[in-house]
């Protein structure tokens, strides 16, 4: 019973921590598919959960501050998409840039408006973050020994963006491969000069697609400040736009398998904050460096070895440009 | 729609890119229901000129009549609209898609696929019907072969109502036999009313399927006239702007020794699939041997065995009686080999180097290059100009970027770098491809020059013409096998285009 209780915690955290990954992943997966590189997750992430924390903490309402995010994540998107798409400039510098400068401007900002060290403030009233639902007889399913506790810990008690995520990967497949504007993302991304023959702008295709990563990446960073923590804090994002973009690409650019990818590697991330200080048989402690590098260096080994034959969409990072 | 006699009307066209002017106040009109040929060297504006009336350049000057009436095309979008269709030479087709999502790009019939997807199915049954053309629905276009390819190309056009269907160079990557179908397939649409503009090079295509041809030269059109009463060799004149020699001038060959050698040769590609498979033969002392072949059948990998880019799985190869096996690109020139790539932008030339430096490629340790660890500039510039002077290389200018030349200004550059060298052994590999009429009669006489002195010569081309020709024994590779080896006196296209496909083996000697 008592290992029970701690798969079932150990897998409603791998849960909270997947959320933002999936967000992030399956924006990246849009703009990619459309062939334009989605580095810049991170910025966009990093920008959005400034902008919701700070609304929410100003105005006080967490939709409001979803709103600034999803804004903030949307601006940020139209400055990649400018420059990558109408000016057709390198789309890693572009990504690098809108990251770099996310990463000073926010704290700057934070420390005018608000003066706490580059933070915004506590988000404390319960409006003004996204907290926990309870589905409907989840206190009393906690009495029914198996399925109860895994009703009540793993299927309840997330926040409302955590179920956003959940619906979002079958509603993106659905968009990606059943419909006219997923058929023509998917054809930008493999050969743009077909889609211009064909008498489709493959400018505006590629600027709908790096908004819908920036809108994503916007609820990620919202979910980040007023769900996951109340509040932004200095770089919070801490690599996860590049890891969403890991698992995307572990993914093979394709939906469900992104979301398998984004569950594994919040999965071990779960993992080693259960393992920080516990010792374990043989190894005894392992040092809570070992263990933050974890997911990390799993991303790798398996990017470098297990991924196999993955095609990426074969116009990606090249600007489209009729005259040749 | 108002049936006119002209479908397409064209007055003063002009486009420029930068320095170059690219069509020079074009005007010519297209006949409804006909074929209309369009010909001209590379270079000379075609593709610009058709690109501008499918939208993809705007056009500096001029306007575009269809139907007799004016109308403004900026994007493919309107070209579509106004009922014309386009068949690239590079296909524009999203590789890793169904022939059906291919067909329905563009064209999808509301914003759910479900409902178009149906329609569209249905709709290609019926062209099916009308046309005979039938293709795969569901099958991937990349597992498909380039002819069937070229046929979703065109269903693609008529799916979206096309009246007008222009085709750049459609017949460069065909076999004689797809050719002849293609041919059979334009006349059938023509007969059914639709208006048909073939862009090519090749004379032969023009006086086989066309009823007027239209002759561009330097961006601005020469002549017009139908096809009936012109002749190749007129249009090849007015092409190049003087008197060309269509005609290969050569004489009997008289084959010496063994020069290079052969046997046994298997290669496999980076998957492993075979390529080339058991291969001997023998290319003598002042004889051009060719080999014919559609391309992809192994003539690729077999030169590039020989010349030692990829390691064959068995066989041997000898040079002047001396075997190279296991010999690097660099030692097998020393030995008197020397290679022409097919592939020249991407093996033969560095673009972006000036042609100074592309004159010594592969050659640029030879002494009298450098001096200690330094190259001699000088030198080897004026080594640049004396090649360039040598084969006519225009503009002789050995600081330009290779570039900015010309294919065929860059294939002689290639062409007098290897054959500076003085090599016993040469390995040409599509001598004349994207090279303009002007360049092929120069490069040809050179190349029989080059027999004529005694050099053994192993000529791999697509280009059957260029084979029969050159040649004078031809070797034909299907399937990584030579199927059949005929004389130059024996060979015709007919004969080398049914071995090519396969058909009618040949017994050897």
């Amino acid at each position: 019973m008592e290992t029970y209780t701690l798969i079932i915690l150990l897998l409603a955290a791998t849960i909270r921590v997947a959320t933002p990954l999936v967000l992030a992943a399956l924006g990246g997966l849009f703009s990619e598919r459309a062939g334009v590189i989605a580095l810049g997750l991170e910025g966009m992430m990093l920008g959005a959960a400034f902008a919701s924390a700070a609304v929410a903490a100003v105005s006080g309402s967490a939709w409001l501050g979803l709103g600034a995010g999803m804004a903030a994540g949307v601006a940020l998107a139209l400055l990649i998409a400018v420059a990558c798409v109408t000016f057709r400039g390198n789309q890693v510098v572009a990504a690098m840039a809108v990251n770099i400068v996310v990463a000073g401007i926010c704290p700057m900002l934070g420390l005018a408006w608000f003066d706490l060290g580059g933070q915004t403030p506590q988000l404390s009233n319960p409006g003004q973050r996204f907290a926990e639902i309870i589905l409907p007889g989840a206190h009393a399913a906690r009495s029914v020994p198996v399925p109860g506790l895994l009703y009540a810990e793993l299927v309840s008690g997330h926040s409302l963006l955590v179920y956003l995520a959940a619906a979002i990967v079958p509603a993106g497949a659905w968009v990606l491969y059943r419909t006219r504007f997923g058929l023509r993302l998917r054809a930008v991304g493999e050969d743009p000069e077909a889609v211009e023959t064909a008498g489709i702008s493959v400018a505006a295709i590629r600027f709908q697609a790096v908004v819908i990563s920036g809108l994503l990446s916007g609820i990620a960073g919202t979910y980040l400040a007023t769900a996951a923590s109340s509040g932004f804090a200095r770089d919070m994002t801490a690599g996860k736009g590049y890891l969403a973009l890991a698992a995307m690409i572990f993914g093979k650019w394709r939906p469900f398998p992104t979301l398998g990818a984004c569950l594994l590697f919040a999965f071990t991330d779960a993992l080693a904050s259960r393992l920080e200080g516990v010792p374990l048989p043989v190894v005894g402690v392992i040092p809570v460096q070992f263990i933050v590098a974890l997911p990390y260096a799993l991303t790798v080994l398996l990017l470098a070895g297990f991924v196999g034959k993955a095609v990426a969409p074969k116009s990606i990072g090249v600007p489209y440009a009729k005259d040749k | 729609m108002n049936k006119g006699e002209t479908a397409l009307e064209l007055r003063g066209i002009d486009k420029r890119f930068g320095a170059v002017h690219a069509n020079r106040a074009v005007s010519f009109s297209v006949r409804r229901g006909t074929i209309h040929g369009l010909i001209g060297e590379n270079g000379a504006g075609k593709s610009t000129l058709m690109n501008i009336v499918y939208g993809f350049h705007p056009a500096d000057a001029g306007e575009l009549l269809v139907d007799g009436r004016a109308v403004a095309i900026r994007s493919p979008q309107d070209a579509i609209a106004a009922g014309i269709g386009m068949v690239h030479q590079h296909f524009m087709l999203v590789p890793n898609f169904t022939v059906l999502e291919n067909l329905i790009l563009g064209a999808e019939g509301g914003w759910r696929l479900a409902a178009g997807r149906a329609k569209a199915r249905a709709a290609m049954e019926r062209i099916e019907r009308e046309h005979g053309l039938s293709v795969p629905l569901d099958a991937v276009v990349e597992d498909l072969p380039v002819g069937i390819q070229q046929r979703v190309e065109i269903l693609k056009a008529l799916n979206r109502g096309a009246e007008i269907l222009i085709l750049d160079e459609p017949t460069a990557v065909l076999t004689p036999q797809e050719t002849s179908q293609l041919f059979e397939l334009l006349r059938r649409l023509r007969d059914q009313g639709r208006t048909i503009i073939l862009v090519t090079h090749k004379l032969k295509e023009i006086m086989a399927v066309t009823d007027n041809v239209t002759v561009m030269r330097q961006g601005a059109v020469v002549a017009g006239v139908a096809t009936a009463a012109t002749s190749p060799q007129a249009l090849a004149d007015e092409m190049v702007g003087r008197a060309v020699s269509l005609e290969v001038a050569k004489g009997p060959a008289a084959p010496g020794v063994p020069l290079l050698s052969v046997r046994d040769l298997a290669v496999r590609d980076r998957k492993g699939v075979p390529r080339v498979k058991g291969v001997s033969f023998e290319v003598r002392a002042g004889e051009i041997v060719g080999i014919a072949g559609v391309a992809g059948n192994g003539q690729s990998e077999l030169l590039e065995a020989i010349a030692g880019l990829v390691e064959p799985e068995r066989g041997e190869i000898s040079v002047s009686g001396r075997p190279v096996n296991g010999l690097d690109p660099r030692e097998r020139r020393a030995l008197g080999l020397a290679h022409i790539p097919e592939d020249r932008l991407r093996m033969g030339v560095v673009a972006a180097f000036p042609a100074r430096d592309n004159a010594i490629l592969g050659y640029h340790d030879r002494a009298g290059y450098n001096r200690g660890p330094f190259t001699r500039p000088a030198r080897i510039s004026g080594d640049c100009a004396r090649k360039m002077s040598d084969w006519d290389v225009r503009p002789p200018a050995p600081g330009l970027r290779m570039s900015l030349f010309s294919g065929g200004n860059q294939q002689k550059l290639v062409l007098a770098r290897e054959i500076d060298s003085n090599p016993v052994v040469l390995l040409i590999g599509q001598p004349t491809r994207g090279v303009d009429i002007g360049a092929i009669e120069f490069i040809h006489r050179r190349l029989v020059a080059l027999r004529d002195a005694g050099k053994a010569l192993l000529l791999v081309s697509v280009e059957l013409d260029e084979i029969l020709g050159l040649a004078d024994r031809i070797l034909v590779m299907a399937g990584g096998e030579i199927v059949g080896e005929l004389s130059a006196a024996e060979a015709s296209e007919e004969k080398l285009g049914l071995m090519m496909a396969g058909i009618g083996k040949a017994a050897h000697g």
